[in-house]
């Protein structure tokens, strides 16, 4: 591991690109995808669209579509863009039909108690519906934080820098170590945030532990 | 835009259709690579999945297992390449590692999730706990495995793409020799051959999905008792 230690800073700056790369469309895809999930629980035909779109989208390889991009977009082929874009559209389409699935799973009783309550529309959506939603939105961006920061190294072979930098670069000069201690870290990055998630959403959601506990009493 | 319609040139010229390095090849090829390394995966998590789910011991080892997705698999395959050298094996190791967590969390969650008050009444008729497995479990458990399986496949054909890197054939040689050669008519043709065959591989398995399911395991999206998730689908099916 001399490798690591005489390479450090530019791991570290490598580091830094990759969490960029992959977590800046993870905040994108859920900003974006509420308001689809929400279209497309509140009409059918929105629906019967946004769904298999996703699907379709989702169904793309990353490489094709780091590479599709470029000519659409009229950006160079290693812009980082790209694979920004990309990412965020594999975030959305995957979670668009689970915040569709979510809301349309709000008990309708809940939705009665909380117009009841005097709750308008939009207060009603941010203050019972989206947070009923929480875990369902959580396990969608755990898959999607894990998938894309393994996914973001593959932007490698078009010469966007990363960590997945050091696998091409490693496989060049046949350097074990440089592509080990890129696996790993990737790997670590990836555990990281999939465990903050995890925690972020049970903070969100103390009410979930409530009821657990409230039924072992019983 | 230009750029497509030099790839469609490049795509629709005759030269592409035939040989051993044109586009039929090369498309049997990657569904080679794919369908070796899935099988392959099928072999190992079906089985394991099956037991882990069926006896309800050893559930961490489908956590722990599913923790392999974070590895990254370009990294994975350039590793493999060096340590065992250019070939079909190492190519295919890491494939199979990437097929294995989402084939071992749908057979296992599949299983797991089948109503506790069917498998009681197979028992009470008398099955015995291997044919409760294979008869009862397994038909009821298919919607999940059969997501598995699809959330692999494709998987496994997207990364098949990088196997060109290390010098392998499949699809994604075009698109690898496309940008050694500055020639991003090949690389796009190239990508969009391979998103034509993952749309048509993703078609048939869903095809594949609705022929097998028992119709009273179906969902109905559009009714409204239908459409709860469980964030265990989701984990399997977008893998």
């Amino acid at each position: 591991m001399n490798w690591l230690s005489r390479n450090i800073d530019a791991v570290l700056e490598l580091t830094g690109y990759h969490l960029v790369i992959a977590l800046l469309p993870v905040l994108f895809g859920l900003v974006i995808s509420i308001p689809l999930g929400w279209v497309a629980n509140r009409w059918p035909v929105a629906r019967a669209i946004l769904v298999p779109v996703a699907g379709i989208m989702y169904t793309i390889p990353s490489l094709v579509l780091f590479l599709i991009l470029p000519p659409l977009l009229g950006t160079r082929v290693l812009d980082e863009i790209n694979v920004i874009i990309a990412l965020t559209i594999y975030t959305v389409a995957l979670l668009v039909r689970s915040v569709a699935d979510a809301l349309a799973a709000v008990p309708p009783h809940v939705i009665a108690a909380a117009d009841a309550m005097g709750y308008r529309p939009v207060r009603r959506f941010f203050g019972v519906e989206l947070p009923l939603a929480v875990p369902v939105l959580v396990a969608g961006l755990r898959v999607a934080t894990v998938s894309n920061i393994s996914l973001t190294s593959v932007a490698a072979i078009l010469g966007v820098p990363q960590l997945g930098s050091l696998f091409t670069d490693g496989f060049a000069v046949e350097n074990y170590d440089e592509i080990v201690v890129a696996i790993i870290l990737i790997f670590l990055l990836a555990m990281v945030f999939d465990g903050l998630l995890l925690l972020a959403g049970r903070l969100l959601t103390p009410w979930a532990r409530a009821g657990r506990a409230v039924g072992a009493a019983k | 835009m230009n750029s497509f319609g030099n790839a469609f040139a490049w795509l629709f010229a005759p030269e592409q259709w035939s040989g051993p390095s044109g586009i039929p090849a090369r498309v049997l090829e990657h569904l080679g690579y794919t369908a070796l390394a899935v099988l392959l995966g099928l072999v190992i998590a079906l089985p394991i999945g099956m037991v882990i789910g069926h006896s309800g011991k050893g559930g961490f080892l489908v956590g722990a297992v599913n923790a392999l997705r974070a590895i990254p698999e370009l990294g994975l395959l350039i590793l493999l390449v060096l340590l065992m050298g250019i070939g079909l094996l190492p190519v295919t190791l890491a494939l199979v590692v990437l097929a294995i967590p989402p084939l071992l969390a749908g057979t296992y969650s599949g299983i797991r999730n089948v109503d506790r008050s069917v498998v009681d009444a197979a028992r009470g008729m008398g099955m015995k706990e291997g044919r409760i497995l294979m008869r009862v479990e397994l038909p009821n458990a298919l919607p999940l495995i059969l997501g598995g399986l699809r959330a692999a496949t494709l998987q496994v054909l997207a990364t098949a793409t990088i196997a060109a890197y290390v010098s392998l054939g499949g699809l994604g040689r075009f698109v690898i020799d496309g940008l050694y050669l500055r020639d991003f008519a090949q690389t796009l043709g190239g990508t969009i051959v391979i998103a034509v065959v993952a749309l048509a591989l993703e078609g048939l398995l869903i095809l594949l999905q609705r022929l097998v399911v028992s119709r009273g395991l179906r969902r109905n999206p559009t009714r409204r008792r239908d459409r709860t998730v469980r964030p265990v689908e989701i984990a399997v099916e977008t893998a």
